[in-house]
């Protein structure tokens, strides 16, 4: 019920109704932007953004960033373990 | 799959695993952890993490499937609504098998009633659209991850004024069961694993009286098999170090103020109920959403009397003790007997985030069941 998946916004369907279509592993969809959305992220600025898809919602925009700082604690964790 | 299969890393889990398995051995005694979302316990018996852990580590599998705590008595009522011959009723695929008193949802559809299952909560408006000469009821159900996109269904409908459609609330709050859960005096935990997705609406700050008022560690936790590692792993070290606070693993998805958009849309259609009975629980003030007056009209309490009757479980049936964690599935007298996911007698073998189905479908016997069972109550298989 509560569990949602990482998909990328390749395009602006409907500005007004804040609809785009997200990318899923392949699989294209539409689905509503209205939680992703404001002043300083108009829906055109979306494009090329990782979200996180529940129910035919972007729930949340995925910080690449910190995606990828735990990637790499994860990833020198495995080689010190590797090492030891 | 992007920020899916780097979560699924098998060295990293050794890694981690390794970890976990040497703060353990300075624990003075056995830890409970309680992960609060059913998707956590789907997670955790798909991945086997529950078998790798090191035994002094129990995993207490928690209320947070919003199908597993849907009280009889609501399904009696949702089925009440898509027997109206001028209703097309609309749910969740998952909800479809939960027993009634009588019979489930998908019974009913076998007798007749037009009940179709949708993806999304605004598949209903298109379908309401090329139905007008009936009424469209959605069973809008889950905690705060689905709340915001049931309210901004409701406000697309209103924009739109659909006079058709219409919602049954049964969406409910985790705040409040976790209150409810920690005040229980038989439950004795050591930390939470919090939802990562209901925290992504919610953001962290509403935990913070886990940590200050029960002094009980909690980390918001993603759902990959890494992501959950890595969240015993931060657990261990608060509580080997002696602190209590609210950490966040799943930062790539949850910033500590929430979700504003999704919390103004749901604040905006919906407000707390006085009480909600939750299946294993009981009644629980402020702890369910119904529809505010403003958008009665899209309200199916107010379009239609409902009987609303209490029904009690049966009496076999432990549900409401395995959703406290105070049970253990497979010492409930009918799972994988009376009980199956074919046939389930109680919520939690319905869901795949039911603690039951999960045990059942990843085949979680053999560990716990061959030290633990008795005779009075073996498995048939």
């Amino acid at each position: 019920m509560c569990l949602g998946i990482p998909g990328q916004i390749v395009e602006i369907t409907d500005v007004v109704k804040k609809l785009a279509m997200v990318d899923v592993g392949g699989v294209k969809r539409q689905i509503n932007i209205a939680c992703i959305v404001d002043a300083a992220h108009p829906p055109e600025s979306c494009i090329g953004d990782w979200v996180l898809v529940h129910v035919g919602f972007a729930m949340s925009r995925i910080n690449e960033e910190q995606a990828a700082e735990t990637m790499k604690l994860l990833a020198e964790l495995a080689q010190i373990m590797q090492v030891n | 799959m992007k920020y899916v299969d780097e979560f699924r890393q098998p060295g990293a889990a050794i890694a981690i695993l390794k970890e976990i398995t040497k703060l353990s051995q300075s624990l003075s005694q056995p830890l409970k952890i309680m992960e609060i979302c059913g998707g956590h316990t789907h997670s955790i018996f798909k991945y086997g993490i529950e078998e790798i852990l090191p035994d002094n580590i129990e995993l207490i599998h928690g209320p947070g499937c919003p199908v597993c705590v849907m009280p009889k008595g609501r399904i009696d009522d949702a089925i009440f609504l898509a027997q109206h011959p001028q209703v097309i009723f609309t749910t969740f695929g998952d909800t479809m098998r939960v027993p009634g008193s009588e019979y489930s949802l998908l019974q009913a559809k076998a007798l007749g009633a037009d009940i179709r299952m949708v993806y999304s909560p605004l598949d209903n408006i298109k379908i309401a659209q090329d139905n007008p000469d009936k009424e469209v009821i959605f069973f809008a159900i889950g905690f705060e991850t689905t709340a915001p996109s049931t309210a901004l269904t409701i406000l697309q409908a209103a924009g739109e004024n659909l006079p058709n459609f219409s919602m049954f609330s049964n969406h409910v709050l985790v705040i409040p069961a976790l209150k409810a859960l920690l005040n229980n005096p038989e439950l004795q935990l050591d930390g939470f694993v919090g939802p990562g997705h209901v925290s992504m609406v919610i953001g962290s700050k509403p935990y913070e009286f886990i940590a200050k008022e029960y002094h009980k560690p909690i980390v918001i936790s993603g759902f990959e098999p890494l992501d959950i590692l890595q969240s015993i792993w931060m657990l261990l070290q608060q509580i080997i170090q002696n602190r209590c606070q609210v950490e966040n693993q799943y930062d790539r998805i949850v910033v500590n103020s929430g979700n504003s958009a999704a919390l103004q849309a749901m604040n905006q259609v919906f407000v707390p109920r006085d009480t909600f009975e939750w299946r294993g629980l009981g009644d629980i003030p402020f702890s369910g959403l119904k529809i505010r007056p403003e958008y009665a009209q899209y309200d199916a309490e107010c379009k239609f009397s409902l009987p609303s009757n209490k029904v009690q479980d049966k009496k076999a049936c432990q549900c409401g003790k395995i959703l406290q964690g105070v049970m253990k599935p497979w010492q409930c007298k009918v799972f994988g007997t009376a009980c199956t996911p074919e046939t389930p007698m109680g919520a939690c073998m319905v869901s795949s985030e039911g603690a039951c189905a999960a045990y059942y479908k990843y085949g979680r016997l053999g560990k716990f069941t061959s030290s633990n069972l008795s005779p009075a109550n073996s498995i048939s298989v």
